[in-house]
Order: C-alpha cells, then structure tokens, then sequence
C-alpha cells in the first residue's frame, strides 16, 4: 500500500466521496432515528427525554385509519400496475430487438416529463366537464357527469399511471432473460400452458415481481401530491401525514416514527427480494 | 406464432393510455378557452400569459440554474466515486455501495426529511444551498451506476500501462480514463439535470422562500383548480425533457459503436 503523500489524488478523492455520502446521507438518517425517539418541543423542533411516544401515537385509531387507507391504495396501485404490467413485459419482450428499443425509449419518456404536469393532465381529463366526462355524455353512455376527480379510484389512477413503468421495467429484464428453450422444454415434457405458467414462468420471473412490488408500493404511499392534486382531504397517504407533521404541525418525533416505518418496510421487501433471487440461484440449471 | 397481433394490441392500448394525457395537455396548451374543458380555437394567449408572470418566470430561471448546478456537482462526484470503487481497494467499500443504494432504493420522502433534519440542525439557511445539496444527493447514485457501466465495460490493461509508464495517478485519470468515460458523464448530467428539473417531494421540504424554484410554483397553482398556463407550461417542460432525454439516448448509443 502506497501512503497517502504518494498517493494524494487516491486520497482527494476518496476523502470528497465519504465526505460527502457520510455528511448527506448517513447522518442525517441516523438523525431520523434519533428524532423519532425524542420528545416534541414547539421551539427547537425536539427534545429530550428520549421514549417511544412517537411510535405509540402511530397506532392512534385515527393516524392508524390513514395508514390502513394509504396502505390499501398503495396496494391496489400495486396490484393495477401488475396487472397491466405483467403481460405488457411479457408481450414486450417478444418483439424484435430492433423495435423493443423503440418502444422502452416510448416508455421511459413520459416519465422524464415532469410528474406534477402529468398528474395535472390528469385532471383535465377527470375533471367533472372534464374529456371523460364530456366524452361519455356525447356517446349517451351518462346523463349527468360522474364524480371522478377527488375520489380514490383518482388517486390510485394517478399513481398507477407515475409508477407504472417502475413496475415495467424489472419484469421486462426477467422476461427478457427467460430463456425460450426452457419454455419448449416444459411443453415437451408434457406441461400444458397453464401448468407451464404456474411451475415454470412464475417462480422464474418472481425476482422481476417482487422488484416491482418494491418500487411501486413504497413510492405509492410517499407521492403526497397525487392526494393533493386529484384526492381530496379526504383521501390522504403516508406521505401526506409525514409532510404534515413535519412542515406545519412540527411534529418531528411523529413524521420521523411515520418514515422510519416506510424505510423498515422497504428493508423487508429488499431481503425478500434478494432471497428469491437466491433460491432461483440454488435451483436453477 | 398464431395469436401475434393479441400482443400487439395490448402493447399499442397502454401506449395509447400513457399518452393521451400528455396529448390533452400540449392540445389545450394552445387553446382560446379559460376553464380549459372545451376547445374555443387556436390561441397561444396562455403561452403569452405565462411569460408575463414574473414570478412564474423567475422561478424558471431558479430552477434552471439550480439544475445545472446539481447536474454538474453530482456528475464530478459522481465520475469520482465511480472511479474510486472502481479502481480502489479501500475499507468500506460495501458500506459506500450500500449507501448510494439506499438513496437510489429509498423513497422520496424519506430522503427529504432527513435531508431537512441535517439543514436545520446545522443551521443552515434554506434556500439555494440546501436544494443544491439535497439534488446533488439524490443524482448521485444515477451518475455512479452510468460511470460504472462504461467502466465496467473497458479493459484495465489501458491505464496500468499508464501508470507503468510513469504517469502520476492524476494524470492517468485525466489522460487516460476520462476520455472514455466521457459519454457516460455526458448522460449523467443530462439525467442529473432532468431529475433536479423534476422534482417536488425533496425540493417541497429543503426550499425556503428565499429561492422558488419552478415544481413548487406549479404546485401551489395546481392545488386550486385549473390553470391553463400550466398547459403551458407543461408543453415547454415535456419538449425540453424530451430534448434531453434524446440527447443522452443518442450520446450512450453513438458511444457504443
């Protein structure tokens, strides 16, 4: 090993990059922690004694009903986005190479395009004379406009339609890598298609679900201004409570406990990830 | 293949469905109308509209300024931490992977309160320098996993011979791994940059009213009913992106060949 005067870029570097991972990173989530352990105080934010009132209040029946709700449309935002997106990968992963291309550029841009102008667009078209609306009268579907806007099919809408390709995206790579010779092999040793489904492409394309699974559901529950924009007060996430608590009733304990739970949550749903990748490992060919 | 155009269909549906929303928004852009419902003719009033609203335009000049900076703070580090987990051994690698991982992995929010922990705890004043802080943070690891693949992707032998030679480690990088990771820092900074442009979860909690950047103007519009200048500039916003995002695509695979 070289010192440092030999080596003083080497040490520059690595001294910038800690530096600045250990200062932005790691201090300020161990500072979370802290706070979600102290005790609220209207003038420096916190203070001690150090308890666990914070975590307590999480099960308040009414905190506890906005976490269940949130909870619940994460959830279906997960599963829609499944479902719409399962058989997109797989479709998309059977076209030629040349166009597949193509179409990942024509799924990514949207979502280089600002998140709060397209939940806005959304508006305008579920908006009471919105297009929807307007539409569906024109056909003599409705007499009378529906209430779409400020419901929480809208929120889950929105959500479906900001993380969707989230959900695309990881279930694409593990169809991509499905290799076609052990789908002809399942259907020589006699498999049907549906049996072949279940025993063969579902756990293999398992790891792809649950990364998934992980990018939508987390992001789901912290997207506080789809609730604002097409919710309502009355449909509110995760999110919504720990910017509430934070910004305007200075709650820190109470916003740290709410996004230590989210951060505990995303750690779960890592190590099962990771140990379905693992027993893939063990049992493939 | 029987069934090839079920596929198809359902592949051109969800496009459709992805798209139309973006297609109301840039048609209504150039609409006459005030409540922005019923199209009334062809008019470019709330483009007009928009460029007269100083704040409006002020903000946009924020937020311009603070992506640049971000998107080249984050591309230096970036390229820096990516050559060091490259070509180092050091204790605590896993620890500094780990780290840019979570950030990646970590949902928005979280990373905004702990970032708005940090600031006011050191008594730094929210404005510029928080938002420039906490952008750098989260472009970071997109900047790290680019340079990474470009790295990974080139033979060793190059720079060892450098070095043999007799060029110092500083100049090594400069002459040697530089000019081959520059199309991956190229991209890296135009996704840095669109990222900053884009968000609202982090810049909501880290900016102070001494510095209003363009997401959270928006969001302050679009809370309260329907505003067509942000058809508007909504429209400004998607060609931009789209401008960068085809400029990276066309970077990365120019490089390639």
């Amino acid at each position: 090993m070289l010192s440092v005067r030999q080596q003083p870029f080497k040490t520059a570097v690595l001294v910038l990059v800690w530096g600045w991972l250990l200062f932005l990173v790691l201090a300020p989530n161990l500072l979370v922690v802290g706070a979600s352990m102290m005790t609220r105080d209207p003038v420096s934010f916190l203070s001690l004694p150090l308890n666990l009132d914070a975590y307590r209040q999480l099960f308040d029946p009414l905190y506890l009903e906005v976490f269940l709700h949130s909870l619940f449309m994460a959830a279906m935002t997960t599963l829609v986005c499944l479902l719409i997106g399962y058989p997109f990968a797989w479709a998309l992963s059977r076209v030629g190479k040349q166009r597949q291309l193509l179409l990942i550029f024509l799924l990514i841009v949207p979502f280089w395009t600002n998140s709060l102008v397209r939940t806005y667009a959304l508006k305008l078209i579920l908006a009471t004379n919105g297009l929807l609306n307007n539409g569906l009268m024109s056909l003599g579907l409705i007499d009378e406009p529906l209430q779409l806007l400020y419901t929480e099919g809208a929120v889950i809408v929105g959500l479906v339609y900001l993380l969707l390709p989230f959900m695309i995206l990881p279930l694409y790579s593990v169809f991509d890598d499905l290799k076609q010779e052990v789908l002809l092999a399942s259907h020589d040793l006699g498999a049907g298609r549906l049996s072949t489904f279940i025993h063969v492409i579902v756990p293999l394309t398992l790891p792809g679900v649950l990364a998934g699974v992980m990018l939508v559901l987390l992001p789901a529950m912290g997207l506080f201004f789809v609730p604002d924009i097409l919710g309502g007060s009355r449909h509110l996430l995760v999110g919504n409570v720990i910017k509430n608590q934070f910004l305007d009733a200075r709650n820190w304990p109470f916003g740290a406990a709410a996004s230590i739970v989210l951060t505990v949550a995303m750690a779960f749903l890592m190590f099962a990830h990771r140990l379905s990748k693992r027993r893939l490992g063990e049992e493939g060919p | 293949m029987t069934h090839r155009w079920l596929p198809r269909t359902y592949l051109t549906l969800v496009y459709i469905l992805l798209y139309v929303p973006i297609v109301v928004l840039v048609v209504f852009s150039f609409n006459e109308s005030r409540t922005g419902y019923a199209w009334e003719g062809l008019s470019l009033r709330w483009y007009e509209a928009l460029f007269n609203n100083r704040a409006m335009v002020a903000a946009m000049w924020n937020s311009i300024w603070l992506a640049l900076s971000a998107a080249t703070v984050s591309t230096v580090i970036g390229a820096l931490t990516a050559l060091a987990l490259h070509r180092y051994r050091f204790r605590g690698k896993k620890l500094l992977n780990g780290m840019l991982f979570v950030v990646m992995m970590s949902p928005e929010i979280v990373l905004a309160i702990s970032l708005l922990a940090l600031f006011l705890l050191v008594g730094l004043q929210l404005g510029y320098v928080s938002l420039l802080l906490a952008h750098v943070t989260f472009c970071l690891p997109f900047v790290v996993i680019t340079v990474m693949a470009r790295l990974s992707g080139f033979d060793d032998s190059l720079p060892e011979a450098a070095r043999d030679l007799g060029a110092s480690d500083f100049t090594m990088t400069r002459t040697v791994l530089i000019p081959v990771i520059m199309p991956a820092l190229l991209a890296g900074w135009l996704l840095g940059f669109t990222l900053s442009l884009d968000d609202v979860v982090v810049s909501t909690f880290v900016s102070g009213p001494s510095y209003e950047i363009l997401p959270l103007r928006i969001y302050s519009m679009v809370r309260v009913g329907l505003k067509p200048e942000v058809n508007a500039l909504g429209t400004l916003l998607l060609v931009f992106s789209l401008v960068m995002l085809m400029l990276s695509q066309w970077i990365l695979i120019r490089s390639k060949r």
